[in-house]
């Protein structure tokens, strides 16, 4: 489990980037959800919490491949394989990232 | 439309195989590709992939689960020699003729070469070959190498040599690399890039000629100076690779002359990637090449012109640990601003910056260095007021 930041330094619309290894993006959408994947995008290097946030889904920065964040699937080209996800939980006002132990899984 | 061929296995035309698929076509499709190799995406042949990051794997576009979902008959290492408009038939190299009701020219372009270009040691970088020979000459040890053209195929393969510990020089005929792309403005950023990295740059200055007996030693400049070189890349650009189309009806003018859908003369033949000239200007572009298939795709199904590009200009370039992205249409006087961030005299630093082009009181491009998420709202922004000028005037 890795502590992000205060709820409250991420605004509704944001991301940041968690230096783990490989590093995990955060998101909290619109409606205030939280979610979390891997940040690096699986087309081409390229940091997906730099990416365009709208509704579930992130566009990657740099080919617009997207990322759907409940499941990690990729919605469209370029990318064609999924990112994991992680479990996303806030515990006495701090964001925490549970790391999905498993490499190459989707959920 | 039963049948449907298209010529050239590169990104935009495994994107117009997709979309075909995608768009219903049912019918045989085949995939004529001149190099052995499957689909596989080439910016990172100068980067990743020369300095060993990346390896061949990493380049595939296709996996086995989309080639049996193309369900298509793939023709690869052959090259189409001609378009037989009349007969509706694409001739091969092999002798073969493919009859076919539609087709899609996605021929690419192909990389300039200079005269003295068959000596050992002298490379161009453009296909998957051409990065495996450049490399196999990289790691065998210190080199001088020499890069001719300072254009983003240039710059990002100086970058990689110098990453690699060789001793790099870039010769560029015009007074800033990447001049009409960037401007002088940025252009001058890129070679503070360059010059930061140890990379020795000279501007305003030509090759006369290339030297050696059977392998490379020397390139001779139109200032009169000689280079040692152990290795020499010649960037210096590329042509739409349209010579198999000569004799066909169809009009060639740097590139397949295509109406804003894709479309040529013919309705049943569209042009999409480096080789087509669609509306009036060609790109290079690898955004353009995954775009412009929807669009061809949609029109040549149709059999008329449906569907019309109208996406912005894009494009990115990783040099000496900066990425560079730009988007929108740049033009010789355009006035640059910075908006975020700042850049001194030997480029900017690790935060990056966000620049404006504008002409007559409006942004007309936009240019990010290691600011990625300013410069896709800056992107977005532009793309949605250029929409909203376009909506008027299409009414």
């Amino acid at each position: 489990m890795i502590p992000v930041c205060r709820l409250e330094d991420l605004p509704e619309g944001e991301s940041v980037r968690v230096e783990a290894t490989p590093p995990i993006a955060v998101f909290r959408t619109e409606d205030g959800a939280l979610y979390a994947i891997d940040d690096t995008c699986t087309h081409q290097d390229a940091s997906l919490s730099e990416g365009w946030l709208e509704g579930c889904l992130v566009e990657c920065p740099l080919h617009a491949a997207s990322f759907d964040l409940r499941t990690g699937e990729p919605t469209c080209l370029p990318a064609r394989r999924p990112v994991r996800t992680h479990r996303v939980t806030v515990e006495d006002g701090v964001v925490h990232v549970h790391v999905d132990a498993e490499e190459g899984t989707a959920a | 439309m039963s049948s449907v061929t298209i010529v050239g296995a590169s990104l935009s035309g495994l994107y117009a195989a997709r979309e075909l698929r995608a768009q219903g076509f049912d019918g045989r499709l085949v995939i004529v590709g001149e190099e052995p190799h499957r689909p596989y995406d080439r910016p990172p042949l100068s980067k990743d992939f020369l300095t060993g990051r990346a390896g061949e794997e990493q380049l595939a576009l296709t996996d086995a689960e989309d080639v049996a979902g193309l369900d298509a008959e793939w023709l690869l290492g052959v090259r189409a020699r001609g378009l037989d408009t009349r007969g509706r038939a694409v001739l091969l190299d092999n002798g073969r003729t493919v009859v076919t009701d539609g087709v899609v020219i996605a021929t690419g372009a192909t990389a300039r070469r200079l005269p003295g270009e068959s000596l050992a040691g002298v490379h161009t970088l453009r296909t998957l070959d051409d990065a495996r020979a450049l490399r196999a000459d990289l790691v065998r040890g210190a080199r001088r190498v020499v890069v001719i053209g300072g254009g983003f195929i240039g710059a990002e393969t100086a970058s990689s040599c110098a990453g690699l510990g060789h001793a790099v020089t870039v010769v560029e005929a015009a007074p800033l690399p990447l001049l009409p792309q960037l401007g002088p403005e940025m252009a001058a950023v890129c070679a503070a890039l360059h010059r930061r990295r140890g990379v020795e740059l000279i501007t305003g200055t030509g090759v006369t000629g290339l030297h050696g007996t059977a392998t490379v030693t020397r390139v001779s400049l139109t200032d009169g100076r000689t280079l040692p070189a152990d290795t020499v890349i010649v960037g210096i650009g590329a042509s739409p690779a349209t010579s198999w189309l000569a004799g066909s009806t169809l009009a060639l003018q740097d590139g397949v002359l295509c109406d804003d859908g894709c479309v040529t003369a013919l309705p049943q033949v569209v042009a999409v990637g480096d080789v087509a000239r669609v509306g009036g200007s060609r790109a290079e572009h690898w955004t353009s090449a995954t775009e412009q298939p929807r669009v061809a795709v949609t029109n040549l199904l149709a059999g008329r012109t449906l569907a019309t590009v109208r996406s912005m200009p894009y494009f990115w370039s990783d040099q000496y640990g900066s990425r560079i992205q730009f988007a929108g249409r740049h033009r010789e006087g355009d006035a640059v601003q910075l908006t975020e961030g700042e850049c001194g005299a030997d480029g900017p630093d690790e935060a990056g910056f966000l620049a404006r082009y504008e002409r007559e009181g409006r942004t007309v491009a936009v240019l990010g260095v290691d600011r990625p998420r300013a410069f896709m709202r800056a992107r977005r922004a532009l793309q949605r007021e250029e929409g909203e000028r376009a909506v008027p005037a299409a009414l």
